[in-house]
């Protein structure tokens, strides 16, 4: 190919007479117009395609459900699937609730108080996410120290508030977004 | 791949091809006449073994998904199915599942020879670093096909294991999310884990060609550790070590077969062939024996995130082993105090291991804890002992191997391969000369 090139001054590189450097400066547009919009279609391409490993519209459509608190008894745990995760509905006896403001002041890892946790005036109502804030295992009911939850994976205790007291877990047991609907029905999500 | 070529075409078929698309060619230098150093050990033959072992996986996976069903309603018995109903299909599902703990012990081994031999240092630190990409690769392969057959481990090993990442500040909550595709571990992570999952083999075997790719650049270590001088240190590949490496190959498929016929469960563990519950967690949760060191380094940690980062940090610290050892001598044969300390680090790896798959608070010696709380934990617990290991381990690459090729004495090297180390002229025709007329 090279020796079709006849003189050196066809060659865009050579500083000739018209090589004045408006050229290259335009060579340079195109260059960086060209990248700019590769890069932008591929930027493009690429949020769909992350994207779609999000939340589906129907898995987001399933989100809410509702309970009747009737089915349970005082001192009893009923657990429930919520957006494919366990439920705790726990309906505490007095003792366990006491229990659970006693130590409202104590030295808490995740500071919060009883009502803070509760309905005003359902302080029998506890409804939890059962998911342990370490790495997710499901939290068994009235064991550990505090006669909350205790978490078999690596040792978290919990208070009968759901609050974290021991362990590697970092917080308290989520409370979900959940409303009353009735004295005995609850919506949750 | 390197060097000259010694391939003649014979026939004219060769001949056309050769100017066309040099295959054969390629496949002559690489694979029949490559030069390699005449005194390779068995611990050479795991690179082969390895090799092997994917394809395996790959073809008695691609098995395994003609009959598997991604669905969190079928999933588990159409494993069932598999085992009992579908022809040969007993036989196919444990060779898969026993396959993955065959080539995890194959990798070990192979990294363990690098670490024992330096193989890892100039010139084959890329070589090194694909491995490690490699052995991260499979890692994650490992951890989707486990969460596959739906069981209860299969279930909340994935919940713990895709919560570490919510560890991460910020943005640790949208990515499990993400990577969930819902609001925990559901019918789309179990669709995304086998997609990936059968993705993932072919990823790798695309980083094992670049492997051999850099394994041919600079040639293979040797157990002197010295660099090839002649063509007198090496011999063809073709016939010394297909022959070597095949005869490895049926030792390790006789060990394989043992576990496949005569204990296929044993390396798995019994809950899960109980179907996957959300709404309760097995007592007990524990990965596959292959991952339990890493599995120990983060229950180790009582922070949450500091936990995750050392578990990573175990694999990162790999990644810049090259730089980390400042010793010029690769084989330890000549690294006695390196050998002592790379005995302990493997004991160490299997002290994790232990740790890894026993309750974080059960005592080590006797039936009782101590009693005596050292900080958070009683000084009798798995906890402690997981976290003497977990100091060695990360002591092992950031203290030791950079202190000690600076501060030790090696052994006299050999010159090369074919050389003894001649501390005594006089002793070199009893020993190198006399030898083979013994053997006869
Ligand atoms: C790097 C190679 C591979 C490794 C380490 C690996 C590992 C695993 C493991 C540990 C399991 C769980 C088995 C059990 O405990 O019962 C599994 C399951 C499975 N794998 Fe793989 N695998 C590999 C390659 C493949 C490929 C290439 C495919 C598909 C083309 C595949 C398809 C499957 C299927 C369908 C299952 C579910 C059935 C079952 O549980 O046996 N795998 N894999
Ligand atoms: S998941 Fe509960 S303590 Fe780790």
């Amino acid at each position: 190919m090279a020796d079709t090139v006849v003189g050196a001054t066809s060659d865009p590189h050579a500083s000739g007479p018209h090589a004045s450097g408006d050229d290259p400066s335009r060579r340079d547009f195109i260059n960086i117009a060209a990248i700019a919009a590769t890069v932008g279609a591929v930027g493009g391409l690429a949020w769909p395609l992350i994207d779609q490993m999000n939340p589906a519209g129907d898995t987001l459509a399933l989100a809410s459900i509702e309970f009747d608190l009737t089915k349970v008894e005082p001192g009893q745990q009923v657990v429930v699937k919520w957006r494919g995760k366990p439920l705790f509905v726990r309906h505490r006896t007095p003792a366990q609730i006491a229990a659970a403001v006693k130590d409202d002041h104590a030295d808490l890892r995740d500071p919060q108080t009883d009502a803070e946790r509760t309905k005003p005036g359902k302080a029998e109502w506890l409804i939890l996410v059962g998911t342990c804030t370490h790495l997710g295992c499901v939290p068994t009911v009235g064991g550990g120290e505090y006669g909350g939850w205790f978490c078999p994976c690596h040792g978290s205790v919990y208070d009968t508030s759901g609050r974290i007291r021991k362990g590697p877990a970092p917080k308290n047991l989520e409370v979900p977004t959940y409303s009353f609907l009735s004295d005995t029905k609850i919506k949750v999500g | 791949m390197s060097g000259h070529s010694t391939y003649e075409p014979k026939t004219g078929f060769e001949r056309w091809l050769d100017t066309r698309l040099p295959i054969i060619r390629f496949m002559n230098d690489t694979a029949l006449d490559f030069p390699t150093p005449k005194n390779l050990n068995y611990w050479w033959t795991f690179g082969g073994i390895l090799a092997l072992m994917l394809g395996i996986q790959i073809v008695t996976g691609i098995v395994l998904a003609m009959h598997y069903v991604p669905h969190v309603d079928y999933a588990f018995n159409s494993v069932e199915r598999i085992r009992r109903d579908v022809n040969y299909g007993w036989l196919i599902q444990f060779m898969h599942a026993n396959g993955a703990s065959m080539f995890f012990l194959a990798v070990y081994v192979h990294i363990f020879r690098n670490l024992y031999y330096g193989s890892y240092k100039a010139p084959r630190e890329v070589l090194w670093i694909l491995g490690c990409v490699i052995y991260l690769l499979m890692i994650i392969t490992a951890f989707m096909g486990y969460v596959l057959p739906w069981g209860q481990m299969s279930f909340h090993g994935a919940v713990v294991i895709t919560n570490l990442i919510g560890a991460l500040p910020v943005v640790g909550k949208s990515i499990t999310t993400w990577l969930w595709g819902g609001f925990a571990v559901d019918d789309p992570t179990l669709n995304r884990f086998f997609s990936l999952h059968y993705l993932m083999p072919f990823v790798i075997a695309g980083v094992v060609i670049l492997h051999i790719w850099a394994l041919h650049v600079p040639g293979n270590n040797n157990p002197k550790g010295v660099d090839v001088k002649s063509k007198a240190d090496t011999v063809p590949f073709h016939p010394y070590y297909t022959v070597k490496d095949g005869f490895a190959i049926c030792v390790f498929l006789l060990m394989y077969a043992t576990f496949v016929f005569y204990m296929p469960d044993v390396l798995g563990d019994a809950i899960n062939y109980v179907k996957a519950n959300p709404l309760v967690t097995p007592q007990h949760i524990v990965p596959e024996w292959y991952l339990l060191p890493f599995y120990a380094i983060l229950r180790a940690v009582p922070n949450k995130l500091m936990g995750v980062i050392l578990m990573f940090a175990a694999i990162a610290v790999l990644f810049i082993l090259p730089w980390l050892d400042t010793s010029k001598v690769r084989s330890m044969r000549y690294r006695p105090t390196a050998r002592l300390y790379l005995g302990i680090f493997f004991l160490a790896c299997l002290v994790l291991g232990f740790c890894g798959a026993n309750p974080p608070d059960q005592p080590i010696l006797g039936h009782e804890p101590s009693g005596f709380m050292l900080l958070d934990a009683d000084i009798n617990s798995i906890v402690w002992l997981s976290r003497i290991g977990a100091l060695y381990y990360f002591a092992y690459f950031l203290l030791v191997m950079p202190i000690l090729g600076l501060t030790e004495t090696p052994l006299p090297v050999p010159e090369g391969i074919s050389e003894p180390v001649l501390s005594h002229p006089a002793a070199a025709p009893t020993g190198a000369a006399a030898a083979p007329e013994k053997r006869g």
